[in-house]
């Protein structure tokens, strides 16, 4: 099936196609929705595409017009409109901003609703498509769609590049940005349009209500590689145009299978495999790390005991019964496994059965975790 | 109106009002984006349970629903305290793969499950009478008003019985660990009981509509008082409003009733936004302008006990000239001049001459010394 995908993509023209466009909307989102995540406006995103649909309803009701372009501009001034409303009641009020945009997504959205079925009343309307833009329909993108996505996709993407410096320190430090005399209020203003932009372009392939997702997950991704912007927006970006690629060829190609959907499966699997597998900030690393840790400590706990106990002794080569080491009361859980694993390492060896004593290399290893410690060999 | 109408503006009602109680609590404390979160994951639920049981109407639909909502709450607040991401990251990541799951199983076997997606999206109250309960024959109403009713009642007890440790935890949530009651356990013991609310509500006017009559109502009512039993009720008056104006929006319009509803949610709130006592726009921008007025007047008051007796009094005295002295324009020194008039602190000797009363000269010194 793969091979079969892979052979339609390089010979079938509808396949490409949509290809390109689910490509170029996953890497525009993920790269504006790195801005969204650092600024904790992940759910802003959730918001916009949700008021966009009754920009996309009225953009058609006016104009009669199914021409992405038209319906993606309505959808773009209304998701515009919503990120408005949110500031406005925010500033205004005590209304908390997670209230604050839940009211617009749904309002918005029911809003929307009422005025499809307007839309859908008229029967002379080619509403079909309409439709497509609650769950997404990548088989409907036709190259006149992915013009649309690439063309407003470069828009944003040059703003990013543009006003990269500005983007940054609003990202992280907005006040240092206002003492520098950067007028910040426009540069987030420039950011969230850029930010709608990336959103609308992606409603006809991945859906009014999933889309907040491309915008989180591929950023989400993305974070737990890296520590630098740039390539936190790099990755992101190449996460979602792999998730829209990958998700709009299974669904153009199986039978009843929702796009959008399918690229949020997509990209979530990779937040996982990320979140699971990265470098340094991966669950999976950590948790080595701490067993590493954890490992070194108990086993420097016993040289170091067995170092002691040494020191007490005349003889220094004296062996000691396990019982006076775990005695000491460094060694929860018992010293045993720590001093056969020790052994094998050849620092310490037992003379008499449950009799211990440290060996030449063990005496030197000790001495020096003590050097390490600032304490005295 | 038929009885049918009538039926559906009850439930509208019913599940305004219930989804409005629990609704104020997630206002209060920050979470109103769960009920988004929370009202997508319960269709997986859903699914599953229905496959297992293969029954739109099996009660255990409702159950496993519910477990999916509380399920979501604790996948979020496991991925925020992994601190790989932050907390809206969380819930933006958990809902929309969970609902992307149910989707895609509901699209694979449409042929078999009576699910449609976009009901599960719109909400489908104006079918809701069809599906009736009877017992032994007798017609006793629409099955999802029962159930609408019976979680209703749930959340009221529930309130009823935890309201203090809801409000301290809400407020004051070390205080509640302080006390001694557990502030997790009725953490999820709420979040079980949104989700219950949701999976209800959901079947009536769909998921994305939940938010809207779980947020917009309690933020109403959090915008007109600052008790919280006078927010309860606000809000629940404010949910069923919005039903009754949005249902018969609808039915004027002859539009979808979910969104109807939403939207008239969304203007109910635009108006405590505007015009809430103390907190609305329009009694801020008055008090703001009365207040500018006030101290206007006092402005007025000293101006003229300085100059009183003195070689200028009679040009200073003229309202003409307050214009260039305290530099107002010519309407606003009327208006202030007017007011103070008004008050019985000026009055106008040969017309245009303005002279202190008693009380006026008593306030001039008063405001000066203080």
């Amino acid at each position: 099936m793969i091979s079969g995908i892979l052979y339609d993509l390089l010979f079938d023209y509808t396949l490409r196609t949509v290809a390109v466009g689910a490509a170029a909307l996953g890497a525009v989102s993920g790269a504006l929705g790195s801005f969204a995540v650092l600024r904790r406006q992940s759910l802003l995103g959730d918001a916009i595409s949700h008021a966009a649909l009754p920009g996309i309803a009225l953009a058609f009701l006016l104009t009669g017009s199914r021409a992405t372009l038209v319906l993606v501009l309505g959808a773009a001034l209304a998701g515009w409109v919503g990120t408005l409303v949110v500031m406005a009641v925010v500033r205004w009020s005590r209304i908390p901003e997670d209230a604050a945009l839940g009211i617009v997504l749904s309002v918005f959205f029911g809003a929307g609703l009422v005025i499809l079925t307007f839309v859908q009343r008229d029967p002379s309307a080619a509403q079909a498509g309409l439709d497509t833009f609650l769950f997404g329909q990548a088989a409907t993108l036709l190259e006149r769609d992915v013009a649309v996505i690439l063309g407003l996709g470069a828009v944003a993407v040059a703003a990013t590049v543009l006003f990269w410096k500005e983007f940054k320190i609003l990202s992280f430090d907005p006040q240092f940005g206002r003492s520098m005399g950067i007028p910040m209020l426009r540069v987030d203003m420039i950011l969230t349009t850029a930010l709608v932009i990336a959103i609308v372009i992606g409603l006809q392939t991945v859906g009014v209500v999933l889309m907040s997702a491309m915008v989180v997950a591929p950023a989400a991704a993305a974070r737990q590689w890296t520590d630098r912007l740039g390539t936190m927006v790099f990755l992101a970006a190449f996460f979602g145009a792999v998730a829209g690629t990958v998700g709009a060829l299974v669904s153009a190609t199986a039978v009843r299978v929702p796009t959008g959907p399918t690229i949020v499966l997509v990209v979530s699997a990779l937040v996982l495999g990320s979140l699971l597998f990265a470098p340094e900030r991966g669950l999976v690393a950590a948790w080595r790390r701490e067993v590493r840790n954890r490992s070194r400590l108990r086993t420097e706990a016993v040289l170091l005991d067995l170092h002691a106990l040494a020191g007490q002794h005349e003889d220094g080569s004296h062996p000691h019964e396990i019982g006076a080491l775990e005695a000491m009361g460094h060694h929860p859980g018992g010293a045993e496994e720590t001093l056969r694993h020790l052994r094998k390492r050849g620092y310490v060896s037992e003379r008499d059965p449950g009799h211990w004593v440290l060996t030449e290399a063990g005496r030197e290893r000790a001495g020096r975790i003590l050097r390490d410690r600032g304490g005295v060999p | 109106m038929t009885a049918i109408d009538l039926e559906v503006q009850l439930l509208a009602i019913v599940v305004a009002v219930t989804c409005a109680l629990p609704g104020v609590f997630l206002v209060l404390r920050r979470m109103a984006l769960m009920s988004d979160a929370i009202s997508h994951s319960i269709l997986l639920g859903i699914v599953l349970a229905f496959f297992v049981v293969e029954d739109l109407t099996h009660p255990f639909l409702v159950v496993a629903a519910a477990a999916t909502g509380v399920l979501t709450v604790a996948l979020v607040e496991a991925l925020y305290r992994s601190r790989r991401v932050k907390e809206d990251a969380a819930i933006a990541l958990v809902f929309p793969a969970l609902f992307s799951i149910a989707v895609i199983l509901i699209a694979r076997h449409a042929g078999g499950v009576h699910l449609d997606v976009d009901a599960v999206i719109l909400g489908e109250i104006a079918f809701a009478p069809f599906r009736r309960w009877e017992v032994a024959g007798f017609d006793l109403g629409p099955r999802s008003l029962y159930l609408m009713l019976a979680i209703l009642l749930v959340n009221v007890g529930f309130l009823l019985l935890f309201y203090k440790e809801m409000k301290i935890s809400t407020f004051d949530p070390a205080l509640a660990a302080a006390l001694g009651f557990s502030p997790v356990l009725l953490h999820y013991a709420f979040m079980s009981l949104v989700s219950v609310t949701a999976v209800g509500a959901f079947d009536a006017v769909g998921s994305i509509l939940v938010v809207a009559l779980m947020v917009a109502p309690p933020a109403a009512a959090y915008l007109c008082t600052d008790r919280l039993p006078r927010v309860l009720a606000l809000s629940a008056g404010f949910g069923a409003l919005s039903a009754v104006i949005g249902f018969w929006g609808a039915w004027a319009m002859d539009a979808s009733i979910a969104g109807s509803m939403a939207s008239a949610a969304g203007v109910v709130f635009l108006l405590a936004f505007l015009l809430a006592p103390d907190r609305g726009l329009v009694p801020q921008a008055r008090r703001r302008s009365r207040q500018k007025v006030e101290f206007a007047v006092r402005m007025l008051l000293i101006h003229l006990l300085n100059h009183e007796g003195g070689p200028k009094a009679r040009e200073e005295s003229q309202v003409v000239h307050l214009e260039e002295h305290l530099r107002w324009q010519p309407e606003f020194a009327e208006r202030v001049v007017r007011s103070a008039e008004k008050k019985g602190f000026v009055g106008r000797k040969r017309g245009e001459e303005l002279r202190l009363t008693d009380p006026g000269r008593h306030l001039a010194r008063r405001t000066m010394l203080s």
